[in-house]
């Protein structure tokens, strides 16, 4: 009933979980039969270590949070040789995120995860906020974009997912172009740059000033991003941005998503996955929808 | 291992219009899991627009036959606020146990120091009883700006010497904790929490004369179970999460953190 594919992956179901907000899928093994998910998506991985920015690196927002974190990770050849065996055996579909600050460095990380037996997927991270080399950089202008997706093409042989930034005049233009270089799928949208100040000392309550809006706060927006691109891109559409429950899943899958990601609202319930997923099925039931696949870009 | 389990309300006693004792009665239908000192809870805040993501909170006490947890809260912000208000027939959701706790394998005997300041005492009570229950000599050091910001000092007695210090002389030693007579003795661990300065100042008179110490950061947290790497601190193996590889550390693995004033 919930099944869906994205590409080449087989989804059990929609559900999903977004890089940076459920680690390396272990930290939630205590709440969640890992095995239930669609899929997750491990933290952001870089060619070498990272230590990532300064401390403060979140405060919370009206429905929302912004983070600064930065990308810090233990870098590609320690997720290979450590943590990919730790989670390889789990029955889901698990996807590394990757970041670089060079072309040449995201291609030597999409290389290095090509050559696990059980990582079918990367998310190509084009759109981080946090970082002052590559991240958003490459992801906010169509052309670069275009030549980061078509590097990584050449030497990444499984699905091809990019996640786009928000933080564009025109995400559509983006998506368009990074399906044209060879991106099999596209996620969105990855945190909106915003800012918070703590009046009482006067400065900004992060260390990095400035830091990526994520949580309710940012779903009508996600959806509407959704809804544009799937109507421009043939390849399929990964959606998230605010989900926080089964019919926030269900929007987003009308607006254009095949799959969706669950992000911040893994820290408000850390077995929330499985709610949705619970949900969703309920909802189908109760509307006589005898596939997911049926709604999906209904809109 | 981690749950998320429901408890009711229970009892709420008030210090003084900045700390409050929540006390809560487990009513999940398995049961609670072992609890160390140390360890915190991510408490759900419900019925509060505006208030997203748990509060992270230190253990001040449980009784898991009696199926008890306390918590010691300083009203800090519109969260902390919500839950100063909570009454009969309110439920609570949490997640926990959470994190690593303090080292309490001391040989019978030991001398050990509790330096606690602030909201910091929290912890240090659940600890004073474990190291009590263990034949461990506790000398409990409490610190406050005025007396009034010392909460529930009385309820240490029966587990070591209570000694205080507060800025103005208002209650105890007039001055820092570090400035107490009884932190100038010897021990064999000194375990502090409290504020950033205060632990910082504690933790290198501890280096110096060669005490094993540990301390317990409190760090903006979102997750609370080492995913999202938003409450790291400065060790000297990089950043580290509070929550997860904390929030008590040796100071063996703190020193750019302690130096750093």
């Amino acid at each position: 009933m919930l099944a869906v594919k994205v590409h080449n992956l087989n989804l059990k179901n929609p559900v999903m979980t977004a890089s940076g907000t459920f680690g390396y899928g272990e930290e939630f093994a205590d709440f969640i039969d890992l095995n239930r998910l669609g899929g997750f998506v491990v933290k952001g991985t870089t060619g070498t270590h990272r230590e990532g920015n300064p401390y403060p690196r979140m405060v919370e927002t009206p429905s929302g949070m912004l983070n600064s974190v930065g990308l810090q990770n233990c870098g590609v050849e320690k997720f290979c040789s450590e943590v990919y065996h730790r989670i390889k055996h789990l029955d889901t579909n698990i996807i590394v995120n990757v970041s670089g600050s060079s072309i040449e460095e995201y291609c030597s990380v999409a290389e290095q995860i090509d050559a696990l037996e059980h990582i079918p997927a990367i998310e190509l991270n084009i759109s981080c906020p946090n970082v002052k080399c590559g991240g958003m950089g490459f992801g906010t202008s169509p052309d670069m974009a275009a030549q980061v997706v078509s590097a990584v093409r050449k030497v990444y042989h499984k699905t091809l997912i990019v996640k786009l930034s928000p933080n564009v005049t025109s995400i559509a233009e983006i998506a368009k172009a990074v399906e044209g270089a060879g991106a099999d799928s596209v996620s969105l949208i990855n945190t909106l740059l915003g800012m918070a100040i703590d009046i009482e000392r006067r400065r900004p309550f992060m260390a990095n000033v400035t830091g990526g809006l994520s949580g309710p706060a940012v779903k009508p927006v996600a959806v509407r991003m959704v809804w544009q691109v799937a109507h421009a891109v043939k390849i399929p559409v990964v959606g998230l941005g605010g989900i926080c429950t089964a019919e926030d899943a269900i929007e987003f899958l009308m607006a254009g998503a095949t799959a969706i990601e669950v992000g911040t609202a893994n820290f408000i319930d850390p077995a929330v996955t499985v709610k949705i997923i619970d949900g969703m099925e309920a909802w189908c039931k109760k509307h006589g929808v005898s596939d997911i696949n049926e709604i999906i870009g209904i809109i | 291992m981690k749950e998320i389990h429901d408890f009711s309300f229970l009892a709420l006693h008030r210090h003084g219009e900045h700390y409050f004792t929540l006390v809560l009665r487990h009513s999940h239908l398995s049961p609670m899991p072992p609890v160390a000192p140390g360890q915190f809870v991510e408490v759900r805040v419900d019925g509060e627009p505006g208030v997203m993501l748990r509060r992270p909170i230190s253990v001040h006490d449980v009784d898991p036959d009696a199926g008890t947890l306390s918590l010691l809260v300083q009203v800090v912000g519109k969260g902390t606020r919500r839950l100063s208000q909570l009454t009969e027939g309110d439920r609570v959701n949490i997640v926990y146990p959470l994190g690593h706790g303090f080292s309490v394998d001391l040989p019978v005997s030991s001398r050990a120091l509790l330096v606690g300041g602030g909201a910091g005492i929290a912890p240090l009570f659940y600890l004073s009883k474990v190291l009590k229950a263990k034949g461990v000599d506790c000398t409990i050091l409490l610190g406050g700006r005025t007396a009034e910001l010392i909460p529930v000092r009385d309820e240490f007695r029966p587990y070591g010497t209570v000694c205080l210090s507060t800025d103005d002389g208002s209650l105890g030693h007039k001055g820092l904790v570090i400035e107490n007579p009884a932190f100038a003795e010897q021990y064999d661990i000194i375990y502090t929490c409290g504020p950033t300065p205060m632990m910082k100042a504690v933790a290198r008179s501890a280096a110096e004369r060669g005490i094993r110490c540990e301390v317990s950061l409190e760090n903006m947290m979102a997750c609370g179970v080492g995913a999202c790497l938003c409450c790291v601190t400065d060790t000297d193996q990089g950043h580290r999460c509070v929550c997860k590889d904390g929030p008590v550390f040796d100071i063996t693995s703190m020193k750019k953190w302690y130096e750093n004033k």
